[in-house]
């Protein structure tokens, strides 16, 4: 009987342990190999950049999260997950909205990032569900890349530029955010490719160059996954996570 | 008599636009010369860094200001208030960077410059111990507050001219501390060009070195002008 007891108390421990580290996210493994995006993305920004600042990001809001699960009030917030918890930032006590806002945005958005390139790239398709939808919305997919490049040119301070699919109206539009906002803080608004533009993304190689980093990006740019994520997202209005 | 009229009107409407448009034309902008050598801050913030920081950045800053005053005198002679409006931005940007900046180099000099701010202005660091109770504690305060800026930004020692008291700010992107209603005395930029070549995504060490090169002497000359002001 003791012995059935103590198993049982075991069994619990090892299922809440589970299930706390569970609910920690965790840093997703690149797609490729470090130097995988080499020339054009240099391998020592690919590690700064993963082990260094999307680790970070991850630090920040399992930590957050962490806080929000061991207080009942806010422990359902922490069972909303990642994505939701950013569309409904005006529910979280004030003094985690930053990080959340920053920690969270930072992991998703570079979650999003590294799946967006590949190795020298792949090919864009004119004739699949996306390339038709690029074409009848911007005419060719030089016009999307040449709007991608001013907007990612004109943005100031650290943020993105995002390639988003209005779910509701199947529009496709591009657009910048700020810091780690994403797009994705609206519902229906889901990034189907996004551009880190603050400097730690470029600056190793490129310093201030950023006109020659975006060129580099669109040389890496996973148009197979992205036309692979256009048509999940037309699907369903929902993010990565 | 009515035609006579109209060529009056005409002549003295292109005059005024010609007054107008002169009174609206500025001296440039122009980027000031380092008051050192760009490796003169090694080893705590080097050479790379600061030919890159003056000569690429804050010069962009300074040639971006100028086309966007150019435009907004173009705009301020036609009266045409929807481009005036929409330049501010890029006023905003670049000409908060370029004085930003401008501050900046000034307020750094090399290690074997710098004396401690008691030496600089005795009213300085009692007035840095009276609010913080020691330097340490301010450069602790400081540093945290900076180092948690999200993005791009500065953080500051500013003058607050109302309660004559010394204030901890901070600002996003180039914003000017003017913006917080502050006099800027000390400010450190923490954009990752001024620091990601050498320090990479490491901030704080970053913020920890530089104030082995804080020229106190010209942050007790801006207090003392701030004081005065």
């Amino acid at each position: 009987m003791m012995a059935a007891a103590k198993m049982k108390v075991l069994f619990v421990c090892v299922c809440f342990l589970a299930q706390s580290l569970a609910q920690n996210l965790e840093l997703p493994r690149l797609p490729y190999e470090y130097d995988g995006l080499e020339p054009h993305v240099d391998e020592e920004t690919m590690r700064v950049h993963h082990l260094g600042h999307h680790a970070a990001y991850l630090a920040t809001v399992n930590n957050v999260l962490s806080m929000l699960r061991s207080n009942e009030t806010t422990k359902p917030l922490a069972k909303m997950g990642i994505d939701k918890l950013l569309q409904n930032l005006d529910q979280v006590p004030t003094e985690h909205v930053t990080p959340l806002r920053n920690g969270g945005g930072g992991f998703v958005n570079h979650f999003l990032f590294w799946k967006c390139m590949s190795p020298n790239g792949t090919r864009f398709e004119m004739d699949d569900v996306f390339g038709k939808a690029v074409t009848a919305q911007f005419g060719s997919i030089q016009a999307l890349l040449q709007e991608f490049r001013e907007k990612a040119t004109k943005l100031f301070g650290s943020g993105w530029t995002w390639l988003v699919l209005e779910h509701s109206t199947k529009r496709l539009y591009i657009t910048t955010t700020p810091n780690q906002d994403t797009p994705a803080m609206q519902v229906g608004h889901i990034p189907i490719l996004g551009l880190d533009l603050w400097e730690h993304a470029y600056y190793l190689k490129h310093q201030n160059k950023r006109a020659e980093y975006i060129s580099s990006f669109f040389n890496v740019i996973d148009w197979k996954a992205t036309a692979a994520r256009y048509e999940e997202a037309l699907k369903q209005p929902k993010t990565e996570l | 008599m009515f035609r006579q009229g109209n060529k009056l009107s005409t002549s003295i409407s292109r005059l005024s636009t010609l007054a107008s448009r002169a009174a609206g034309v500025r001296a440039k902008s122009t980027l000031p010369s380092l008051p050192y050598d760009f490796g003169a801050l090694e080893p705590v913030v080097n050479s790379e860094i600061m030919t890159l920081h003056h000569g690429k950045h804050h010069a962009t800053y300074v040639n971006n200001l100028n086309a966007a005053l150019e435009k907004m005198s173009d705009a301020m002679a036609k009266q045409d208030y929807a481009t005036m409006i929409a330049l501010q931005g890029a006023i905003q940007f670049n000409g908060g960077g370029h004085l930003n900046h401008s501050i900046f180099w000034q307020n750094l000099c090399p290690v074997k410059d710098v004396v401690a701010p008691s030496e600089a202005n005795p009213e300085l660091a009692k007035a840095i111990e009276g609010q913080w109770g020691s330097l340490d504690n301010f450069k602790t305060e400081f540093n945290t507050k900076t180092a948690a800026i999200q993005g791009s930004g500065w953080g500051w020692l500013g003058y607050n001219k109302q309660s004559k008291k010394l204030e901890i700010a901070t600002c996003a992107n180039q914003d000017p501390l003017v913006m917080k209603g502050l006099v800027p005395l000390l400010g450190i930029d923490v954009w990752e060009h001024a620091y990601y070549l050498q320090y990479k995504n490491a901030r704080p060490e970053y913020l920890k070195q530089i104030w082995q090169v804080v020229n106190w002497k010209d942050v007790a000359a801006r207090y003392e002008a701030a004081k005065k002001a």
